[in-house]
């Protein structure tokens, strides 16, 4: 390599809010008092929160330095796994940001916001049409929230058919929120073991599927980036007993044109906008986690329901089967804005073509770093794919240190020790929006790292060098919270 | 980590293979968690005790052991009543790991009979128990 | 293609690397039965100039305004957001970045959380918040489990006076967990939750009061704090409009053990409802029963001050199934956002912003009265009131619309009782010009 990508720029420090300011400022423009004072009653009146008063200058420099410390998908390359940190479109953002979307109160009457209600008519057609699966709600804010719903509906179809029943299958690789959404319908996960390929054999679920389970929650691609095969086989077993298929789409980043799950068994099915559909994920969120149902699940889903009378749209309340609400209004309107867009800008050739590229870059990836870091499954990997650190022991180097390490080559790292079922576990997903000069620069930062964990231990030891603050100490963190300030 | 042969297990102590100790003191049972769980454990960030007069039986989950990114039950080795708890970990749960066998005790049970501890594990078992896990 | 920067020489090359033909044998592990044959039908792939033509046509039938005045609150309301607020939290660095998991490269969104975190408990007097919930309604059921796990009771005691959607949601969120809900009435002359018969909630892990109230009322925590506590029970102050603690004594000072709620008023856009801002917060014993993800003050090897995600072995990423909630993603962003509209208002200025939304509302409310119109409360009100007319609001409310006034929301749908009642909401970007306007059309 060349050059390193990491370098020592002017890294800024800045004081928490409340160290800056003085009493009576403001970085507000108040409108004009043009009606007489009415004050409160004297024993409802209080004093007022304690929050700092500060200049316009003041905020706009405070937040600006902040913003320089983070690291972005506009910032560089993003291979976490499992998170599908690809290009988040400017123009997705124009369109959120017209007027007539961010200022649109939620309980507009229909006859007054029915460009808002179309959008979200069409982008529910849209997904139905890609999952393969016949009715969709929008309204879940995140993943695990769709989960949930998903579960919902599951827990209230088993109900609708007089059936009790107090477990559900989920494979030792799922994301932790499978069995906590599950929890949360009083399903007692039972974990699935997968075999040595990655998968799970449909006999283990034919030995564990039984008249007290509700179904099976599968993530597919799973989260070790494989296709799973016997996803048919397990769908028959599952339904054959009394169960629903509930499928965690995650990663339909990968398949999207090429896999409908509502084909191949599924029957529910929670899609994230902030992953497969460019929206962006805000550190942390507002994501968006859509579920779609085959048609006899519909009348579960969750008020209010979109629907389309002879060319008008309206909020559908009154469906007595339904689970309820699950947010005060009708979900992450701006974060359905830019799925959107995304959408309608691709087309869908250019979704179909998003899937294969996406699995292209994961692939080439795979085949480059196979002489540096062990693969966790040496088999051809959907849109990621898990190394571990397996190689470098004896060298007293882990995963953590080298992830620490990518910061200072200028890369976010991938993400670490998950799955579970790999220890070590390196999981890189590159997504379709890099070229395969960046991969290839990655591939060439991961080798050189690898070579210093043998050289230079220490220096991966001590990583990251180049970022506003070295490795922070988080057992300190958690014995003495401190959490405001 | 430690190697096998640095983890201490004092000869008078009695051992489970769920990773607790147990001292028999006048009738009454000091219970905490071994060496070698600390250890695999890291650094101990927050313990969840029980209350005084809780009863468990064994084989029980009777606290929680918290590690920054992980979470642990410990498991009561004998039946019996919750008489004292170590309250001093609530303050410094690094106790656990700096002194598994004395200040970072967990629990003082009465066991519900009184020669149930001779079921469980001596030093020498333990650390066979320990080289067949490894 | 856009977004696609894949060469049909980089296309060949890599292909040739993992030693592949074409890239449908990418999907050899897909076995062929699981294989889609024909094309997506979706609508042909536009350019960004069709896009933004199509999209403007969508977004312009909107009822916004200025060409719309709106009366209408209801746990969404019209702030004015400044330039400021929204420029700073679209920087890029923020909105594309994911979830904190590796702190040394996201120090901005953590402090900026941090931050957040303390804000949002000052203003609402409480020792600790999380990192932020989907919404306010989601939130409350959260804390509502909260307080069932705390208690290790099985039924929730929650006004009528609360927001009817967050009461359903709780009660989605309780559907499968066998959990009981009760409601308590409220009295009919005031407005205020009836707060007279407690030993009807039974043994309540929780009782739950929304302050100010769905009808704008301002409810007494003190005594709904007492009664909560003198059965052993948890008082939940729960809110849809944040900007009233600017006037307003807080939760936690009147006695709330968690306060839970909504957050759009703190510069965040309606956006037809979402993304919002949930806003969870507790008493500091409380700390590690917690749903979602909480930011916390640590030191850097040099022992520089530094972020991190703390408390995560409550969370469903280590706890799994006994974890204190299933959220992942949250609505960090919105937290963030909320953070920097607090710092561009100050307390100085939150509390004189608080306050013209309630001298606002009054006027309205005197000039209505004038007109001949109702209230059916007594109860002292910040930004909402409920209204009728002689003869009901309907008719009043549909000539209103025809003058492009949305005159709030018909209460008869959730509360018949109410049927032909109003809720109306004043802020501070209704002019006092749109606002006799209103007043004059109702006299007529």
């Amino acid at each position: 390599m060349s050059e390193q990508p990491g370098g020592t720029g002017l890294v800024l420090n800045e004081p928490l809010l409340w160290e800056r300011g003085k009493t009576g400022r403001c970085g507000f423009s108040l409108p004009a008092q043009d009606v007489p004072e009415s004050p409160l009653p004297a024993e409802l009146a209080g004093e007022g929160p304690d929050f700092p008063d500060l200049s316009e200058t003041e905020v706009v420099r405070h937040y600006t330095r902040l913003s320089t410390w983070n690291y972005g998908v506009d910032s560089g390359f993003y291979p976490l796994g499992s998170c599908t940190m690809k290009y988040n479109p400017k123009t997705n953002e124009r369109q959120a940001g017209l007027r007539g979307f961010t200022a649109a109160h939620p309980l507009l009457p229909a006859a007054l916001s029915q460009g808002a209600l179309r959008l979200m008519y069409e982008l529910e057609r849209d997904l139905a049409e890609i999952t393969g699966l016949a009715a969709v709600t929008l309204q879940p804010a995140a993943g695990a929230q769709g989960e949930l719903a998903g579960m919902l509906i599951l827990h209230a179809w088993q109900q609708s058919r007089q059936s009790v029943r107090t477990k559900i299958l989920i494979p030792d690789t799922a994301h932790g929120t499978n069995p906590a959404s599950a929890a949360l319908c009083g399903y007692a996960p039972v974990a699935v073991p997968s075999d040595e390929r990655g998968i799970i054999p449909a006999g283990v679920v034919d030995s564990l599927m039984d008249e007290a389970t509700a179904g099976i929650m599968i993530t597919n691609p799973n989260t070790l980036g494989l296709f799973e095969e016997n996803i048919r086989e397990i769908a028959r077993i599952v339904h054959g007993r009394g169960g629903l298929v509930y499928c965690d789409g995650a990663n339909m980043n990968a398949v999207l044109g090429v896999v409908k799950p509502g084909e191949i068994g599924v029957d529910i099915l929670h899609l994230n906008l902030h992953k497969t559909f460019s929206t962006p994920h805000g550190g942390g969120g507002p994501g968006s986690g859509p579920v779609a149902v085959r048609r006899e699940l519909e009348r579960f889903l969750p008020v209010p329901r979109v629907v389309e009378e002879g060319g008008a749209y309206r909020l559908r309340e009154d469906c007595p089967d339904s689970i309820g609400r699950l947010l005060a209004f009708q979900g992450h309107f701006g974060i359905l804005v830019r799925a959107y867009a995304y959408i309608r800008s691709l087309g869908p050739d250019g979704l179909a073509r998003v899937s294969r590229l996406a699995v292209l870059n994961a692939n080439y990836l795979k085949e480059r770093l196979r002489g540096t870091l062990p693969l966790a499954f040496d088999r051809p990997c959907m849109h990621e794919c898990v190394f571990s650190d397996r190689n470098l022991q004896g060298t007293g180097i882990v995963t953590l240190d080298i992830a620490k390490r990518l910061m200072d080559y200028g890369y976010h790292p991938p993400t670490i020790y998950f799955p579970l079922v790999v220890p070590g576990a390196i999981m890189v997903e590159p997504t379709e929006t890099e070229t395969k000069e960046d991969l290839d620069r990655f591939v060439e930062a991961i080798q050189a790292i690898v070579r210093e964990a043998r050289e230079n231990p220490d220096l991966l030891k001590e990583a990251p060098h180049r970022c506003k603050v070295t490795r922070l100490d988080e057992t300190a963190a958690a014995r003495n919270p401190c959490l405001i300030g | 980590m430690k190697k096998a042969e640095e983890i201490q297990l004092p000869d008078e102590l009695r051992y489970s293979v769920d990773h607790e100790w147990v001292r028999m003191e006048s009738g009454s049972a000091r219970i905490g968690i071994t060496d070698y769980a600390q250890d695999q454990l890291g650094d101990v960030v927050y313990v969840e005790l029980p209350s005084i007069g809780a009863r468990f039986a064994a084989g029980a989950v009777f606290a929680t052991v918290e590690s920054v990114k992980s979470v642990s039950e410990c498991i009561m080795p004998l039946a019996g009543e919750v008489i004292g708890v170590n309250a001093a970990l609530n303050d410094d749960p690094a106790l656990l790991n700096t002194s598994p066998y004395g200040d970072g005790w967990m629990v003082l049970v009465k066991p519900d009979d009184p020669s149930a501890g001779g079921g469980l594990l001596t030093a020498g078992r333990y650390r066979e128990h320990l080289g067949g896990a490894a | 293609m856009r977004y696609l920067p894949h060469t049909d020489g980089d296309v060949a090359a890599m292909l040739q690397a993992v030693g592949l033909r074409d890239l449908d044998e990418l999907f050899t592990s897909v076995p062929s039965d699981c294989r889609v044959t024909g094309e997506l039908r979706l609508p042909p792939a536009m350019t960004e100039w069709e896009l933004d033509a199509h999209m403007d046509r969508l977004a312009g039938s909107m009822a916004v305004a200025p060409e719309w005045s709106l009366f209408l609150g209801a746990g969404s309301y019209d702030h004015f957001i400044p330039a400021v607020v929204s420029s700073l939290a679209a920087r890029s660095e923020f909105v594309t970045s994911y979830t904190p998991y590796q702190p040394e490269l996201l120090q901005g969104t953590l402090q900026g959380l941090y931050e957040y975190q303390t804000l949002v408990a000052r203003l609402v007097g409480m020792e600790v918040a999380t990192a932020s919930h989907y919404d306010g309604a989601a939130a409350l059921a959260e804390a509502l489990l909260m307080a069932v796990r705390i208690t290790k009771r099985k039924r929730v005691a929650l006004s009528r006076a609360v927001h009817p959607r967050y009461r359903e949601v709780v009660r989605t969120y309780f559907a499968p967990t066998g959990y009981d809900v009760v409601e308590i009435p409220y009295v009919p002359a005031t407005g205020l939750t009836d707060l007279s018969r407690p030993e009807e909630w039974g043994e309540a892990a929780a009782v739950v009061v929304q302050s100010p109230n769905f009808f704008g009322c301002i409810e007494d925590l003190r005594q709904a704090g007492e009664r909560a506590h003198a059965g052993g029970a948890l008082l939940v102050a729960a809110f849809t409009e944040a900007l009233a603690y600017g006037l307003l004594k807080s939760p936690g000072s009147l006695g709330a053990d968690i306060a839970a709620g909504e957050g759009q008023s703190l510069g965040i856009p309606r956006s037809f409802g979402g993304p919002a801002l949930g806003i969870m917060t507790s008493r500091r014993q409380y700390m590690r029963g917690l749903p979602g993800r909480l930011v916390g003050r640590t030191t850097d090897r040099a022992g520089k001050r530094g972020f991190v995600l703390t408390l995560a072995t409550r969370e469903q990423h280590i706890r799994r199934e006994k974890a204190t909630s299933n959220i992942c993603s949250n609505n960090s962003l919105s937290a963030l956002t909320a953070a920097i509209y607090l710092a561009s208002l100050g307390g100085t200025g939150f509390r004189r912003l608080a306050g013209l939304n309630r001298d606002k509302a009054e006027y309205l409310k005197k000039a209505l009265g004038e007109a001949g119109c109702t209230f059916p409360f007594s109860a002292p009100t910040f930004n909402e009131f409920v209204v009728t007319a002689p003869g009901g609001f309907d008719a009043p409310f549909q000539r209103l619309v025809d003058r492009k006034i949305l005159a709030g929301l018909a209460l008869g749908p959730s509360y018949p009782e109410l049927a032909g009642h109003n809720l109306l909401c004043v802020t501070e970007t209704a002019s006092r010009q749109a606002m006799d306007a209103l007043v004059t059309e109702v006299r007529s």
